[in-house]
């Protein structure tokens, strides 16, 4: 033996060993572990599918009622025929686990506050975030609510759950996702909680903005006063054509919500400091989408079409599932969530349906004033109230848990408070009241659609939504098409939770929830077209307070409404053409303005070049327009020549006036009093100062865009769909869509159409739609980013609904999946 | 003769090895450290037998995969990793890095004889 080399070789080796099987830091990231990842048998290697795989299978599980066939056709869309509601989704379950199995668990981590799991401490800021928002709380409360009242919808989540954790319990350690080898960590067993905190992360993104957006506002509102305020952030649009068409009468008012006596002195004009606070993720301000339905007098078969798409945050795998389910009761095809059971957005074989975000104030602050910091007491109504505790553990990888004590007031939890705050908050106690903790009925509008025959059934079911406010579009075989905005809305006095409100007493308090039958709804108007894209959906003599005028984004509605108003003889390659189309009706009103405040003579002549680019641009921000970024760069630069004085001094988030703002002022006025810079004091600066030197700055940039070749819109905008780890090579970059703010196809950075969906109701339904993304979440499968290409260019594939007969021997069927009862 | 055994037994075993997949990914230094162990050979060629053992054994079962595969996982963690995006020098990694592992464990084994 040879002493000396053998230990030195055993050191080396195990040494070799131990470096390769542990994650190592590099730069702010860490590697997988290398041996373990790059092992062939069990490391990534095995998540490399062959682009040949054979997607046939017999599956044995138990728990199944009886066989279900599952059709695969060439797209990876799965066709669901069972003879029972609860094995379709069992069947539902496994097939989403299946294919997009790390992304569920890893949105509801998010949506509990659980990610410091998988990344440390370093996230830790996200799960407090989400944790004292109250995420968990709400899911609990419509969970416990739900298994109460609505079994049919208790045991279609328990289906699905089974579903989910028959696919889990079948993984063997190399078949696991790839994600889960890269971040190093193991899937969990999948419950019926995680589908309730999937809805709370849906929730958050479509109404959550206000979490951040209502300190902003309460800052904004203390630096500039109530008066300047009001004219910066304005609930006027004289350009506004709501959902509901104006001149519509709406019925007299059951709750009359009466304003506070001291409004004037604690709510709007008090200019006591408030907080400024980064929320780790603010829901875009983007998340919007269209949706309409055109009746059969406009439509060249006589038929109504509907169509939709919801725009959101556009990510790797996509948020959406295609697939179709047929059971005895319904046969149903759309788009799913990997996360719930049912379609969300889709139609059956009566009628079809879409959703856009309603946009509504869901979600207030109320100041509250604590006896001590232990938090036990507040003043309330003249008394000392006890709050209660509740305590959210947050385990933390490498490290020892974190514990959230939240006080519980009659408002709801404290978010921010003593030991929750930065900065800015200097221990104040801001209590959060929004729909989404409430219990509710769930999922059960959905699962309700999924099933309905003809109008009064869509009405019935989407009355049980409560939470988020949508616009429930809807379109029948029969011929009727209809609109409404539904939820549970706070009947709401003039500004009522655009700031935090004082929270020492009720006067401030929601004053009741408008009864259901109030909610905005139209049915078969006589211009033959129903539409929302995120306006307000009633003009002022609605009776109820809608919320910040800055929720509300007006010009795509303005266009669609246009475009439908002009239409006949439509079909559904016109609709498929809307949806695509990159026409800039704020640009239409803004172009003119910028162009009578610019002076030609006093322009040199790069200027007058790209001022002459802004004149002859036709409009449309298509990939290869140049006019769409000079229009772009000139517009944001004259915006911020024109506000970026009066907000300079800000010490807070104050937030951003928004593009109607400046706009609908200028058309008005000559005079703007922000035109002057307040910082020189002998002079006064115009609005065409302002636009020049807007335009001089716009200039700048766009010369050095020009030299990068960067000057076309498409190039400039760089759409991207990113992987959830925003990993670039899970990703799909620099993708050839043209789109953007204000335009139908709303599809800007990382962000636009989730999911494009246009439903012509004729006998056999003609459908067609197209995600940014693929079936297969696995980024080792050819079917990860399939659709990615059609949806950049506008191609949308038909879509296959088919009887169950018919699947069986369609040729565009590729695999049969059985599963039968172990 | 017991060169080439030595790379035959490393590969065969590794890949036995592999088949568990609820064994830990290194298992196949235990068996490259016996098979050296039971055909003593000088340091270096037991370090070179191990090594080329388990290096053909990856570089071969990840390229059958990779190009079923078309290349398009491999393409992805070499950027991922990065590797200028070269799905060959992913496997030429894999490989490297489990010939490494074996060898060395090979090479300890052959220590434990006198030469």
């Amino acid at each position: 033996m040879r002493i000396i080399p053998l230990i030195i070789s055993t050191l080396v080796t195990t040494g070799l060993i131990v470096i390769l099987n542990k994650q190592l830091p590099v730069g702010g990231n860490k590697t997988p572990r290398l041996g373990y990842f790059l092992s062939p048998q069990i490391g990534f290697w095995q998540n490399a599918e062959s682009v040949n795989t054979n997607y046939n299978n017999n599956i044995k599980l138990t728990g199944l009622e009886s066989k279900v066939d599952v059709y695969i056709d060439d797209r990876l869309v799965p066709h669901i025929y069972a003879d029972h509601e609860n094995d379709a989704y069992y069947v539902q379950g496994y097939l989403h686990a299946k294919f997009r199995l790390w992304q569920m668990e890893f949105q509801t981590h998010l949506a509990g506050g659980r990610v410091s799991e998988i990344f440390g401490k370093e996230r830790l800021y996200v799960d407090r975030f989400f944790r004292r928002l109250g995420m968990v709380y709400g899911a609990e409360n419509t969970q416990e609510y739900v298994e109460k009242n609505n079994p049919e919808m208790k045991t279609s989540i328990e289906a699905y759950a089974k579903g989910v954790n028959a696919y889990i319990s079948s993984l063997k350690p190399e078949q696991i996702p790839f994600e889960y080898k890269l971040l190093d960590y193991q899937p969990e067993a999948w419950t019926a909680r995680k589908t309730y905190l999937f809805q709370m992360f849906m929730s958050y993104d479509l109404s959550g903005r206000g979490a951040a957006t209502d300190l902003q506002m309460t800052n904004a509102k203390n630096y500039f006063g109530y008066k300047d305020f009001n004219q910066l952030f304005t609930n006027i649009k004289d350009s506004l054509d709501p959902i509901i068409p104006k001149g519509t009468v709406f019925v007299k008012p059951s709750i009359n919500p009466t304003t506070p006596k001291d409004i004037d002195s604690v709510y709007l004009n008090n200019i006591g400091g408030t907080s400024s606070v980064t929320a780790p993720f603010i829901p875009n301000k983007n998340n919007g989408s269209n949706n309409w339905a055109v009746a059969g007098t406009k439509t060249k078969s006589g038929r109504p079409i509907l169509s939709n798409d919801p725009h959101l945050g556009l990510n790797m795998p996509s948020l959406w599932y295609e697939l179709q389910i047929t059971t005895p009761t319904h046969s149903t095809y759309g788009a799913s969530f990997p996360g719930s059971p049912a379609i969300i957005i889709g139609f059956n074989d009566s009628i079809a349906w879409g959703v856009t975000n309603a946009g509504r104030d869901v979600l207030d602050y109320y100041d509250m004033k604590f006896k001590d910091s232990t938090k036990q007491e507040y003043w309330f109504n003249g008394d000392w109230k006890k709050s209660t505790t509740r305590k959210e553990i947050i385990k933390i990888k490498d490290s020892a848990d974190q514990v959230e004590d939240i006080a519980m007031t009659v408002f709801g939890p404290v978010m921010y408070d003593n030991v929750y705050k930065n900065n800015n908050t200097a221990g104040k106690y801001l209590a959060l009241r929004w729909t989404a903790h409430e219990a509710s009925k769930g999922l059960l509008p959905f699962y309700l659609l999924n099933r309905a025959h003809n109008y009064d059934e869509y009405l019935a079911a989407i009355s049980n939504w409560y939470n988020t406010g949508q616009n429930f579009v809807f379109a029948s075989k029969t011929g009727d098409i209809a609109i409404k905005q539904q939820a549970a809305f706070v009947a709401r006095w003039n500004r009522q939770g655009d700031f935090v409100m004082p929270g020492t007493d009720s006067s401030y308090a929601w004053q009741g929830m408008i009864p259901i039958e109030e909610n905005p709804i139209i049915k078969n108007p006589v211009r033959g077209f129903v539409s929302s894209a995120n306006q307000e959906s009633t003009d002022v003599s609605y009776p109820y307070y809608l919320g910040a005028g800055s929720n509300f984004p007006i010009y795509r509605g303005i266009i669609i409404n246009r475009k439908l108003t002009a239409m006949n003889g439509i079909t559904p390659e016109d609709m498929q053409l809307l949806q695509m189309n990159n026409y800039n009706v704020f640009a239409e009103m803004a172009r003119p303005v910028l162009l009578k405040y610019l002076n030609a003579t006093s322009l040199n002549e790069e200027e007058k070049k790209y001022v002459g680019i802004l004149s002859d641009w036709n409009l449309n921000s298509d990939y290869n327009e140049i006019g769409a970024t000079v229009f772009n760069a000139i517009w944001d630069s004259t915006e911020s020549a024109m506000y970026k004085d009066e907000f300079a001094a800000a010490k807070l988030a104050i937030g951003w006036p928004d593009d109607p703002t400046m706009l609908e002022a200028l058309l008005k006025d000559s005079l703007y009093a922000f035109a002057d810079n307040i910082n020189t004091i002998n002079n006064q600066e115009t609005i065409n100062d302002v636009v020049l030197e807007g335009l001089k700055k716009a200039v700048t940039k766009l010369a050095a865009l020009e030299k990068d070749k960067k000057l076309a819109w498409g190039k400039y905008k760089d759409t991207r769909v990113l992987h959830w780890l925003k990993i670039p090579a899970l990703s799909r970059l620099h993708l050839p869509i043209g789109g953007g703010r204000h335009i139908i196809n709303a599809t800007t950075e990382e962000h636009g159409p989730s999911w494009r969906m246009i439903v012509h109701l004729t006998d056999e339904v003609e459908a067609y739609c197209v995600y940014p993304g693929g079936q297969n979440g696995n980024p080792g499968s050819k079917f990860y980013d399939t659709f990615i290409d059609s949806w950049a260019n506008g191609k949308y594939y038909r879509i296959l609904f088919l009887k169950r007969d018919l699947a069986a021997k369609h040729k565009q069927v590729k695999w049969l999946m059985t599963f039968t009862q172990a | 003769m017991k060169f080439l055994t030595s790379i035959i037994l490393t590969a065969l075993l590794a890949y036995g090895f592999g088949l568990f997949t609820t064994l830990p990914w290194w298992s196949f230094a235990i068996s490259s450290f016996v098979v050296a162990l039971s055909l003593h050979q000088t340091p270096f060629k037991s370090f070179l037998t191990g090594f080329l053992g388990v290096f053909l054994l990856w570089v071969i079962l990840a390229t059958i995969i990779d190009i079923n595969n078309e290349h398009i996982l491999a393409t992805k963690v070499a950027q991922i990793l990065p590797l200028g995006g070269s799905y060959l020098g992913v496997i030429g990694l894999t490989g490297i890095l489990g010939g490494l592992v074996s060898g060395l464990a090979s090479l300890t084994a052959s220590f434990t004889r006198k030469p």
